[in-house]
């Protein structure tokens, strides 16, 4: 009679401990990514789906950037470390307009409202896509706001900053990629 | 005259319920039902710039006069289902449906179980014919005590 009743809990704790170990591995920091750029490697992105347009109609993906470099940069206007990082990245955008790139807004967390406003306040003029709960830049093993990633003309990341950029890393980054022909 | 009158009563009273069952949207009542999206905690207990851009804008449909059905139609426009403290029933958030009412079915088979066994183990363990006999030296003792306790 024991026995029976043990194996009913058995199997009911190990489906518990199965649950709270896919919830573990479904949420940590996927860091794939890094390992890549620590190991010098270009690699393919690890997520290209499409996102809504921030202030327009349909949706945009990294593929319709392909043969350009394109500086992704993870951003909210509630984020104050970003707000203080988009003027050099709107600097960055004019300089790479020039020369066959762009810079990628992908604005996360927030309603379209809000971000339009800073847009206006900031005079973005790169596009931007709106990433609504997080989930495009978790799959890009995500850590903080802002970040920053380089794809090249093959659309590769060659880059990944974690943090603020600084003039100093865009020039260091930026002109190398630009000169490559995809 | 008197028609116009009934039809305007008429329609107040069909209204009157639909207003009541709709009230005004508050910002405390619809706090506890929406996630913070950066910290992962509800809406109420969080103090992050996200959540006080979300309150803000959450403030702002109130002021137009939305209803709170309205208000979490467009949080989940703006912000996606996940900003819904309640789980939706699809995919792995099924799990939160199943796994309590699991929990509480395999709670209720163990009761279940424990007291067919006590009702079972009940009759063996008692002595055949009744209550047992008292030892005549605690029998002596308990008429003793009654009668002291009964002066």
């Amino acid at each position: 009679m024991r026995a029976r009743v043990y194996w009913p809990v058995t199997i009911a704790a190990s489906l518990l401990v199965g649950l709270l170990a896919y919830g573990l591995t479904t949420t940590g920091t996927d860091t794939t990514l890094d390992s890549a750029m620590a190991r010098g490697e270009r690699v393919e992105p690890p997520a290209e789906g499409s996102l809504p347009v921030l202030g327009g109609e349909g949706a945009g993906s990294l593929a319709g950037y392909r043969g350009k470099v394109v500086l992704v940069n993870v951003w909210a206007s509630w984020c104050k470390p970003c707000r203080e990082e988009l003027p050099l990245i709107q600097k960055a955008h004019r300089m790479m307009a020039n020369r066959g790139g762009t810079v990628l807004g992908i604005d996360v967390k927030e309603n379209s409202g809000a971000a339009l406003e800073a847009v206006d306040e900031f005079g973005l003029t790169f596009p931007n896509l709106r990433d609504r709960d997080g989930s495009f830049v978790r799959e890009w093993g995500q850590t903080g706001y802002p970040e920053n990633y380089v794809i090249d003309r093959d659309g590769k990341v060659a880059a990944v900053r974690r943090f603020p950029v600084t003039q100093e890393w865009l020039d260091e980054t930026l002109p190398p990629l630009l000169d490559e022909s995809a | 005259m008197m028609r116009a009158l009934l039809a305007a009563l008429l329609a107040l009273a069909l209204l009157a319920p639909a207003a009541a069952a709709e009230p005004r949207a508050s910002l405390t009542d619809i706090e506890d039902e929406v996630m913070c999206l950066e910290c992962g905690t509800a809406l109420n207990v969080s103090n992050s710039d996200v959540a006080d851009q979300e309150r803000e804008f959450i403030a702002e449909l109130i002021a137009q006069g939305k209803t709170k059905q309205e208000v979490k139609a467009a949080l989940v426009e703006e912000y996606g289902p996940r900003v819904l403290a309640e789980p939706s029933g699809d995919g792995f958030e099924l799990t939160a449906w199943l796994v309590p009412l699991l929990a509480a079915l395999g709670a209720l088979a163990l009761v279940a179980l424990t007291a067919r066994r006590w009702r079972r183990a009940r009759p063996a363990a008692a002595p055949a014919g009744g209550d047992p006999a008292l030892d005549p030296d605690d029998a002596r003792r308990l008429d003793a005590e009654l009668a002291a306790y009964d002066r």
